[in-house]
C-alpha cells in the first residue's frame, strides 16, 4: 500500500513537473519561457499600477467639476470634465507668483553652488595640500548630519541676524548646503579625467587657471550638469527651511509653502490643489525620467570613484 | 494672479544677496591673491584660492551653527528667554546657565507633551527597520524583473521610476488627501473588496502603517535603480558558467548575483537607513494629527524647536540624535568596510 501511494505521487509529481517544465525552465539561450515571461510581466503590471496609481488618480480629480468634488466615484474622467481648475490654478491663485520665487531661488542658488563646487573639487582632485584628506572627510561627514540639526541653530542665527522674511537667509542657506555633496560628486568625476591633458596644455603656454577652465570644465561637462540637476531639484522641492525662514510672507511664498494654502481648507480647494500638484510636476517629472540614466550614474560616481 | 511688481521685487532680492556673497568672496580672494601669489608667491596658490571661499561657506553655515548650537544646549533658550544666550548663556543679557539639565531632561523627561525619549528611539527604530526591509527586498526583486530582454521594459521602468519623479511634497499631498476616511481612494478601494474603512489618519496603529506604506512607495524606485545599475555590471559568463554546472536559479541568485551586487547596495543601504531615520517629510505630512504614537525622533526635534519653542531642549535632543548616528555608522563601517569600498 505504502508502495502504491508513493508511485501514484511519483507519477503525479512527474506530470505536473513537465508541466512546470514547459512553462518555468528556461528555454534556450537568453529566453524565458512563456509562463515565467507571463508571470513576470503580471507582477511587473501590478507593480506599475500602484506606482502610477496615484498620479492618475490626481488627474481624475483635477478634472472634477467644482460641485462634484467629493463625489465617491472612481472613474478616471469624470463626467463632466473640465479644466476649470487649471484655469483657476493658472489666473485666479497665486501659483505662477510662487512658481516664479521658487525658479529663482532655485536658479540662483543652484548656479552659485556649482561654482564653488566645481573650483574646489578641482583644488581637490589635482593638488595636494596639508589638510586635503581631512577636508575631504569633513564633506562627507557633513551628509550625516541631519538636516533638521542644523536647521534648528542657523534659524536662530538668522533671527538675531535679521535674516528671516526675506530671501537673503534663505538664498545664502540654499547656496552653501548644496557645496559638499556636489564637490564630493565632482571632485570623483575629476579624477577618472587623465592629468596629462592639462599638462600637455601648460607645456603649451597655459596658466593653471587656463587649463582648468579651457580644458577640464569642458570635458566635465556632463557631470556638471548632472550636480546642477541634482542641486536644482533639492532646493526646487525644499519645505522646512523655506517654511521657518520665509513661511510669514505670503507674498515671497515658494511653491511648496504655497501649495499648502490649498491644503488648510481641504473641502474647498481639493480640485486647486490636484490641478496645481499636475502642473507643477509634468516639468520635473519629464526632466527627471529624461535624465534618470545619468543621474544615477552621478548619483553612483562620488561614491564609486572617491 | 501674477504681480509684476511682487516679481521684481521677488529678482531684485535673489539678484542682491547674489551680489552680497560674490562681493564678499572677490573681497576674500583679493586679499589672498595678494598674499599668496604676489607676496609669498606660493606654488599652491591655485588651490588655496579655490578652497578657501568652500571653507568659509563650510564654517559659517556648519561649523558656527553647530558649535553654536553645543552651546545653546547648555541654556535654557526658549521663546520666553529669547536672549542672545552669549557664551553657555553666562555672558548674555540673562543667565541662561543649566548644565547639563537639557541633556537630563531628554533622556529622563517627556520629550513631546506625553511620549518620552525611549518611545520616540523604539518608534524610530521600527519605522526606519520595516521601510529599508521592505524597500530594498522589493527593490531588488523589481530590478531582477526588469533585467532582461522583454517587450515594454523602458516603459515599466519609466512607469516604476515615477514615485521618486514626482516631488515628494507633491506625493506626500496626494497620499494625505487619498488617506481621508470618506473621501480617499485608499478606503473606497478596501470598499470596493468588501473592507470596513479603517481611520488612517486618526487610528494610531493604521496611521503609523499608512506612514509605512507611503514611505515604501515613495522608497522602492532608488532602491530598484541602485539594484538594476549593480545588476548591469554583473557579467553573463558567470551565470553561463553556474548554468554548465547545473545550479538553479536560487542558487545562481545566492553565489553569484548577491556578492556581486553587494559593492553596490552595502553604500545604497547606508544612505536608505539614514534617509528613513530622519526622514521628516513623510511622518510629518501624513501625520496631520499630531499623533505622538506616529512621531519618530526627527520629527519630535521639529516640535520640539519650532512647535513648542523649547531652543535649549531642541539643541540637546540634537546632539543625542547625532551621537546615535554616530555611533551607527561607526558600527556600520566596520562591519561592513563601506568606506574602504567608496574611498
Amino acid at each position: 500500500m505504502a508502495g502504491a501511494s508513493a508511485t501514484t505521487h511519483t507519477t503525479s509529481a512527474k506530470s505536473s513537473r513537465s508541466l512546470y517544465h514547459r512553462l518555468f525552465t528556461d528555454a534556450p539561450r537568453g529566453k524565458d519561457a512563456p509562463g515565467k515571461r507571463l508571470l513576470v510581466h503580471v507582477i511587473l503590471i501590478i507593480f506599475s499600477i500602484i506606482a502610477v496609481f496615484p498620479a492618475i488618480r490626481v488627474f481624475g480629480v483635477a478634472l472634477r467639476p467644482g460641485d462634484k468634488l467629493l463625489d465617491p466615484q472612481f472613474s478616471i474622467i469624470p463626467p463632466n470634465a473640465t479644466f476649470e481648475a487649471f484655469y483657476n490654478v493658472l489666473f485666479k491663485q497665486e501659483t505662477l507668483q510662487w512658481l516664479f520665487n521658487s525658479l529663482i531661488i532655485t536658479l540662483g542658488t543652484a548656479s552659485i553652488g556649482l561654482i564653488f563646487a566645481a573650483t574646489s573639487a578641482y583644488a581637490f582632485s589635482r593638488y595636494r595640500f596639508r589638510g586635503r584628506s581631512s577636508g575631504l572627510t569633513f564633506l562627507f561627514a557633513t551628509q550625516m548630519i541631519p538636516g533638521l540639526m542644523l536647521l534648528v541653530p542657523i534659524y536662530l542665527i538668522a533671527v538675531q541676524l535679521g535674516l528671516t522674511n526675506t530671501y537673503r537667509g534663505l538664498v545664502i542657506a540654499y547656496s552653501v548646503t548644496s557645496i559638499p555633496f556636489s564637490t564630493w560628486i565632482l571632485k570623483g568625476y575629476y579624477d577618472t579625467i587623465p592629468f596629462d591633458l592639462e599638462e600637455a596644455a601648460r607645456i603649451d603656454g597655459c596658466s593653471e587657471l587656463q587649463s582648468f577652465y579651457k580644458v577640464l570644465l569642458p570635458l566635465s561637462l556632463p557631470a556638471l550638469a548632472i550636480v546642477f540637476l541634482l542641486n536644482f531639484l533639492a532646493a526646487w522641492s525644499e519645505y522646512f527651511m523655506a517654511s521657518v525662514m520665509i513661511g510669514s510672507r505670503e507674498d515671497l511664498l515658494t511653491w511648496p509653502l504655497g501649495i499648502q494654502r490649498f491644503q488648510q481648507q481641504f473641502i474647498t480647494e481639493w480640485s486647486l490643489l490636484a490641478a496645481a500638484s499636475i502642473l507643477i510636476s509634468i516639468p520635473v517629472v519629464i526632466l527627471f525620467v529624461y535624465s534618470s540614466k545619468w543621474l544615477i550614474s552621478g548619483l553612483t560616481l562620488g561614491g564609486v570613484k572617491g | 494672479m501674477f504681480d509684476v511688481r511682487h516679481a521684481v521685487g521677488a529678482l531684485g532680492e535673489v539678484a542682491l544677496t547674489i551680489a552680497f556673497m560674490a562681493a564678499i568672496v572677490a573681497v576674500l580672494e583679493l586679499v589672498l591673491y595678494v598674499i599668496f601669489v604676489r607676496w609669498r608667491k606660493s606654488k599652491l596658490s591655485l588651490p588655496i584660492l579655490f578652497v578657501a571661499p568652500v571653507v568659509v561657506g563650510i564654517g559659517l553655515l556648519y561649523v558656527y551653527p553647530l558649535l553654536w548650537e553645543l552651546n545653546v544646549s547648555f541654556t535654557k533658550m526658549s521663546i520666553r528667554n529669547f536672549y542672545n544666550p552669549g557664551l553657555l548663556g553666562l555672558t548674555g543679557e540673562k543667565n541662561l546657565f543649566v548644565g547639563f539639565q537639557n541633556y537630563i531632561n531628554v533622556l529622563t523627561g517627556p520629550v513631546l507633551k506625553e511620549t518620552g525619549f525611549y518611545q520616540l528611539f523604539l518608534q524610530t527604530l521600527i519605522w526606519t527597520a520595516i521601510n529599508v526591509v521592505i524597500t530594498v527586498t522589493i527593490g531588488i526583486g523589481l530590478a531582477l524583473l526588469l533585467n532582461r530582454t522583454m517587450r515594454g521594459r523602458n516603459l515599466y521602468r519609466a512607469m516604476l521610476i515615477l514615485p521618486w519623479a514626482i516631488p515628494s511634497l507633491i506625493s506626500l499631498q496626494i497620499w494625505r488627501t487619498e488617506y481621508n476616511n470618506e473621501y480617499g481612494a485608499v478606503n473606497q478601494l478596501l470598499g470596493m473588496i468588501g473592507i470596513a474603512p479603517i481611520s488612517w489618519l486618526t487610528d494610531p496603529f493604521w496611521n503609523f502603517a499608512a506612514m509605512i506604506i507611503t514611505n515604501v512607495w515613495l522608497g522602492i524606485p532608488f532602491m530598484m535603480v541602485i539594484t538594476l545599475g549593480g545588476l548591469q555590471s554583473i557579467s553573463h559568463e558567470y551565470y553561463e558558467a553556474a548554468e554548465i554546472d547545473g545550479a538553479g536559479w536560487w542558487a545562481q541568485f545566492r553565489n553569484i548575483t548577491l556578492p556581486l551586487l553587494r559593492p553596490v547596495m552595502v553604500p545604497a543601504i547606508l544612505l536608505g537607513i539614514f534617509l528613513t531615520f530622519n526622514n521628516i517629510l513623510v511622518p510629518f505630512f501624513i501625520n496631520q494629527n499630531e499623533l505622538e504614537t506616529s512621531d519618530i525622533l526627527v520629527t519630535a526635534l521639529y516640535r520640539a524647536a519650532f512647535q513648542y519653542s523649547r531652543y535649549g531642549f531642541a539643541a540637546a535632543l540634537a546632539f543625542v540624535i547625532f551621537a546615535i548616528l554616530l555611533v551607527f555608522t561607526i558600527f556600520y563601517v566596520r562591519r561592513t568596510n563601506v568606506l574602504k569600498e567608496a574611498y
